[in-house]
């Protein structure tokens, strides 16, 4: 039988494989399922523009160069000062102890559970580094105020009630997991054959994974540090609770400062006047705050899509 | 042993020694707070209203409020969130440029601090709009900051349905929505669960975003939608904040409830994860 005559026994043949029939309610769909996408766009949108548009009114009314190099914060006295260069420093200060904890520690799990870990104990190990991920900021802050400053005192170290290191040491337990679990994904994504090469030329599990695992999936666990700054530079309650609320320029870990964070926690629930200097502020503070973690997120996100592209 | 044994062997135990660290300390808050809270655990926490003196004050408002937020954050956000990621994993084109953007701009999202979606509250919604501090206002907010998380877990169980399944779909003639309503989606049910159950958990313990839209207020009442409201993990942190150690105690022993609230939920995530694991 001819190609030809075979059209004609099926009848009119379509000329594309596409539906003859028109499905209306398949676009209806369609057009929903992009509406709710669109939700996340919107957000954004509100976000930035929450944020640009009383924070520019606070800069037509505060020079933008005083606030960003003036070394005393005290919006809400009179004369006002507005540097910020205090809460940022104080941000930096309770980051810093905490990605000291964070940063071993996370790494260190990583590595057991991706490279030593039996499948088993991988299932047991696993969901208990979640419940850590789980646990509301807010008691971590209270963890820090009540157990861990009385610790730090017993152990002679002269911290005042709110201080950095209590903070510091416990936002680093909280950041733990973000880092294992991030690097942990990292790791395993290495192919097997690089570990068993090495195995091959008589590495133990020390050189493998120190050697070949750690550099091969070096850009995930940056991007996990850098995730792990970014959570720690944007986190709130603990800080509230164990660290303070007063802004002072000071790298001492043993006192209290206020960030960038507590700063608009505090104050945000006020009863600031709307259109105020004083209101404006939390949105410039806001803006600050927002920008360093959206260039800490990119710069992660850029980090993660490297090493899916090399071994996915 | 010669030095390259010991060696691996002290590296061995430093990676346990990390990993214990963290469920040291994990043991170590759990049980400080139980020994704190337990006094303070008893019937008033779950019907009186807060009040100045200690021995009277309970937690019932927040608690109540705490449900309501919970219900109304998992009614907004598993549609939205789903609906998204249906978009994104089945309809999306990935070389348009908005869809690209749309990816990235959600990743972002998930690591934007929770205080900044506060800030957005208190600009649009609070005084924006004008709805004022009420409960629904707080249930939208955290809706936004754990919409991300609801994606892209979402995101992950669509993908793990294997092609096969749409292609077989498509072959016995069912249109693309059919395939997806009727073949995916139920495939991939255990993972959004999951997913979504988590990010209610993270809801329902987070704290500075509802500082800023008002609920570190006075609530003698039940709560109703919209009308003023405190949450729970606020209540901890106004008794937090007061000196008297029975209000130390009050803020232990709601912290206890929160817990268990949080993470009965991470366990029933983490039994359905592991219960229906699909191996395609």
């Amino acid at each position: 039988m001819s190609a030809q005559s075979l059209e004609a026994a099926a009848g009119a043949v379509p000329t594309s494989l596409r539906s003859s029939r028109k499905h209306y309610g398949e676009k209806v769909i369609q057009v929903l399922l992009g509406l709710c996408a669109l939700v996340s766009i919107v957000t954004t949108l509100g976000i930035v523009l929450s944020l640009l548009v009383p924070a520019l009114e606070f800069f037509a009314e505060v020079n933008p160069v005083d606030f960003f190099t003036g070394t005393t914060w005290a919006p809400l006295f009179e004369p006002a000062s507005f540097g910020v260069v205090p809460l940022i420093v104080g941000t930096f200060s309770v980051t810093f102890w905490a990605l000291l904890v964070a940063i071993p520690f996370g790494l260190g799990s990583a590595i057991y559970l991706s490279e030593y870990a039996s499948p088993k104990r991988q299932v047991v190990l696993k969901p208990m580094l979640e419940i850590l991920a789980g646990i509301p900021t807010v008691v971590y802050g209270y963890f820090a105020l009540t157990a861990v400053t009385p610790l730090l005192r017993t152990l002679g170290l002269q911290v005042e009630i709110f201080n950095v290191l209590a903070g510091g040491l416990v936002m680093g337990v909280m950041l733990i997991p973000t880092i294992a679990s991030l690097s942990e994904d990292a790791m395993a994504a290495v192919p097997q054959g690089l570990r068993d090469g090495a195995y091959g030329l008589g590495a133990d599990k020390l050189q493998v994974s120190t050697r070949v695992i750690v550099p091969a999936a070096m850009s995930g666990i940056i991007a996990s540090f850098v995730l792990g700054i970014s959570r720690a530079v944007g986190e709130t309650m603990i800080v509230l609770i164990a660290v303070g609320q007063q802004a002072k320029l000071t790298f001492n870990p043993l006192e209290g400062v206020s960030t960038l964070t507590a700063f608009i926690g505090a104050t945000g629930n006020g009863d600031l006047p709307t259109g105020s200097t004083e209101y404006k502020t939390i949105f410039a503070v806001g803006l600050t705050l927002f920008v360093m973690t959206l260039v800490m997120n990119i710069i992660s996100i850029r980090l993660v899509r490297k090493y899916r592209e090399v071994y996915d | 042993m010669n030095a390259r044994k010991v060696r691996a062997r002290v590296f061995q135990t430093l990676m346990i020694f990390s990993l214990a660290v963290s469920m040291g300390v994990l043991a170590w808050l759990l049980i400080s707070t139980f020994i704190d809270g337990i006094p303070a655990l008893d019937a008033k926490l779950f019907t009186n209203p807060p009040s100045s003196l200690p021995e009277e004050a309970g937690a019932r408002p927040a608690i109540l409020a705490t449900l309501y937020i919970a219900v109304l954050v998992l009614l907004f956000s598993v549609p939205i969130g789903v609906g998204t990621a249906i978009y994104m994993e089945e309809y999306a084109k990935k070389e348009r440029w908005y869809n690209r953007f749309l990816e990235v701009n959600i990743q972002n999202l998930a690591a934007v601090p929770a205080i900044v979606y506060g800030i957005l509250g208190l600009a649009f919604i609070v005084r924006g709009i004008g709805v004022g501090r009420v409960l629904l206002a707080g249930a939208l907010i955290l809706t936004l900051v754990v919409l991300p998380t609801v994606i892209i877990a979402s995101r992950e169980a669509l993908r793990a349905v294997p092609d096969s399944i749409r292609q077989g779909g498509y072959a016995l003639g069912a249109t693309k929505w059919q395939v997806i309503s009727k073949q995916v989606l139920p495939a991939s049910i255990p993972g959004i669960a999951t997913g979504s159950i988590l990010a209610l958990s993270r809801a329902v313990g987070e704290t500075a975003p509802l500082l800023l839209i008002g609920a570190l207020t006075y609530v003698a009442f039940d709560p109703t939608i919209l009308g003023p409201f405190t949450a729970l993990p606020v209540q901890v942190y106004t008794w937090v904040k007061l000196p008297d150690a029975g209000f130390q105690q009050l803020a232990a022993a709601a912290i206890i409830v929160l817990l268990a609230i949080v993470l009965g939920m991470n366990a029933i995530a983490i039994f359905l994860r592991s219960k229906f694991r699909q191996k395609w």
